[in-house]
């Protein structure tokens, strides 16, 4: 039967005061940070002036709806630019990874697509497909400016996530790749049961990273006249003179990413349970 | 210690905080206050050139937009007094009382001419319509032009040959962000698709060059200069007609909130208007609006 000694109670008893004492000033500092930031804000001289043109609470009714409106394109492209641009990146990594010297055209084509579009602004790319490919007149060629935006937008993130994909790749031990072809198992088949499923759940966290850049970018293809989240602020904005809007589309994407990174969280989590089962040494 | 330590770094902090609070915070001379009259002869209220509190002393600092589009300003260069709002400010430097070598050109982009803080300009040139909500962030001057606006499509296209607004209520329609082309679609048209938007009045002829959109709503002169110069396909369908009962839209001059200089430019606008200057200017570099039919 363990009994803790007096002297270990004692250290916890001290332990736990010292604590106490260490939250009670971070709480009373922060107050005090909190309260001084405040009085220096609200009593600047443009205070009043800043309040009326950020913070009006009667354009910022006007301004949701429309805003919402413009987040339901926003959404949109994500989804389907996201699912593209994944299957597209990884394409392209697996391609870039593969060996054999017959495979060296697929290699060098996918490596010059992965530097062009990697390299190339993504305003100008945006341009480009937007008001470039309708002028050429060719049949059956959409001139949606969503659908070309959405093209633009999944040409220069699908080489981004190719990148990813390809550092995951290499990322896998050797050994893995000789144990699984000592096996019996083929180049292919190597590549599908060991080194993919390892090279992917490694890369998750910058992957998802790169989905919550695209879902912030995706308001870009409003170049083309489409109109999104940021854009039905900006139009309430010119018209009124009044940044309400702005910031009610700022909190709208925030607390859009929030419950991405919380999934991202739980993603990286989960992977790590079970890398690590049978309990980390 | 650890406690110590932390209390230590917050106390700095709030020193600090407290410092910047005291110096760093304090309030901006406003325009107004910024430089009295310096010489005695002119009397406060006064709007003569040398007792106006300007940007810089005995300069008019006048802010527009580049690219600045014809037929307002001629060759990208404001300050050659060719174009419409390029001699309407000089017009109005005169009346104040600034010979031409006084005035300085600002680029100013359209969004920032309103946005909160210090301006850079004395006024702003840049097609800004009038309305209560824009009175609201910046102080506007008496209107020195009164807008019409019109559509134009491509030639071949259906819209093209439109009559009416009904006959428009299908067609894919654009306009400029921050327009009142953009009020037009929405309030007088309202088309059943969504119109599309755009930052610049290039991009908008870009997309209906390329038939993205079938038709786009520009101010009058504008359009005459487009269909004229620029995308010589299109031609102006017609002009829309203030709805009865709404105020006539009218571009003003753009000044900081509270300005001192509001109610002398406004002063010389209107002495402008009265005396024929501003119809003179009309004539000489806007075409002339006849032949387009108003759209009922």
């Amino acid at each position: 039967m363990y009994r803790p000694s007096q002297r270990r109670i004692e250290r916890e008893r001290y332990k736990r005061s010292r604590t106490r004492r260490a939250t009670a000033v971070a709480t009373l500092s922060t107050a005090l940070t909190l309260t001084v930031l405040f009085l220096v804000v609200t009593g600047s001289p443009g205070w009043p002036r800043t309040k009326e043109t950020f913070f009006n609470a009667e354009y910022a009714r006007q301004a949701l709806p429309k805003v919402l409106d413009g987040l339901w394109l926003n959404l949109q492209l994500l989804v389907v630019c996201g699912a593209v641009t994944l299957v597209l990146g990884l394409l392209l990594a697996v391609a870039r990874t593969l060996r054999g010297p017959a495979f060296f055209p697929l290699r060098a084509l996918a490596t010059a697509y992965v530097d062009f579009f990697r390299g190339l602004p993504l305003i100008i790319c945006l341009l480009a497909v937007i008001f470039g490919v309708p002028a050429l007149r060719l049949q059956g060629v959409p001139t949606d400016p969503v659908v070309l935006g959405g093209t633009a937008l999944v040409l220069t993130y699908s080489a981004y996530m190719a990148e990813v994909f390809r550092a995951g790749i290499e990322s896998v031990h050797p050994s893995q790749r000789a144990a699984a072809r000592s096996l019996g198992l083929s180049n292919a088949q190597t590549m599908r049961f060991v080194v993919l499923p390892q090279a992917v759940r490694r890369v998750v966290p910058p992957l998802l990273n790169d989905l919550v850049s695209l879902q912030k970018d995706t308001g870009l293809v409003s170049i083309a006249g489409a109109v999104d989240a940021v854009y039905a602020a900006q139009i309430l904005s010119s018209k009124t003179f009044n940044y309400t809007p702005y910031v009610v589309a700022g909190l709208v994407f925030v607390l859009l990413t929030i419950p991405m990174t919380r999934f991202t969280d739980w993603v990286t989590a989960r992977m790590n349970r079970r890398q690590s089962q049978g309990g980390t040494v | 210690m650890r406690s110590r330590s932390a209390a230590i770094a917050a106390a700095s902090v709030l020193s600090a905080l407290a410092a910047l609070a005291a110096s760093g915070c304090a309030p901006q001379e406003t325009a107004g206050s910024a430089s009295g009259p310096s010489s005695s002869a002119a009397k406060p209220g006064s709007c003569a050139a040398d007792a106006l509190a300007t940007k810089a002393k005995g300069k008019l600092t006048v802010g527009t937009d580049t690219p600045a589009y014809a037929p307002w300003f001629q060759d990208d260069d404001p300050s050659n007094s060719k174009g419409y709002e390029s001699a309407v400010a000089y017009a109005v430097a005169q009346k104040l009382g600034f010979a031409k070598g006084d005035v300085v050109w600002q680029k100013v982009a359209f969004n920032n001419a309103f946005a909160p803080g210090a301006k850079t300009f004395d006024f702003d040139i840049n097609q800004v319509s009038i309305n209560e909500d824009r009175r609201k962030a910046v102080d506007l001057s008496s209107g020195y032009y009164d807008v019409r606006q019109t559509i134009i499509a491509l030639k071949n296209s259906k819209a093209a040959k439109a009559t009416s607004l009904a006959d428009l209520k299908g067609a894919k329609l654009g306009a400029q962000v921050g327009t009142t082309s953009l009020d037009v679609i929405n309030d007088l048209i309202k088309p059943d698709q969504q119109p599309s938007v755009f930052q610049k009045n290039d991009l908008a002829k870009a997309a209906l060059k390329n038939g993205q959109v079938d038709a786009i709503v520009v101010d009058l002169p504008t359009a005459f200069y487009i269909t004229g110069a620029e995308v010589t396909e299109a031609k102006v369908v017609g002009q829309f007609e203030t709805p009865a009962g709404a105020a006539k839209e009218q571009f003003g001059l753009v000044l900081d909130k509270d300005s001192a200089l509001t109610s002398c430019v406004s002063q010389a606008v209107d002495a402008l208007r009265k005396d024929g200057t501003l119809a003179a200017i009309e004539k000489q570099w806007l075409s002339d609006a006849a032949g387009a039919p108003v759209l009922k």
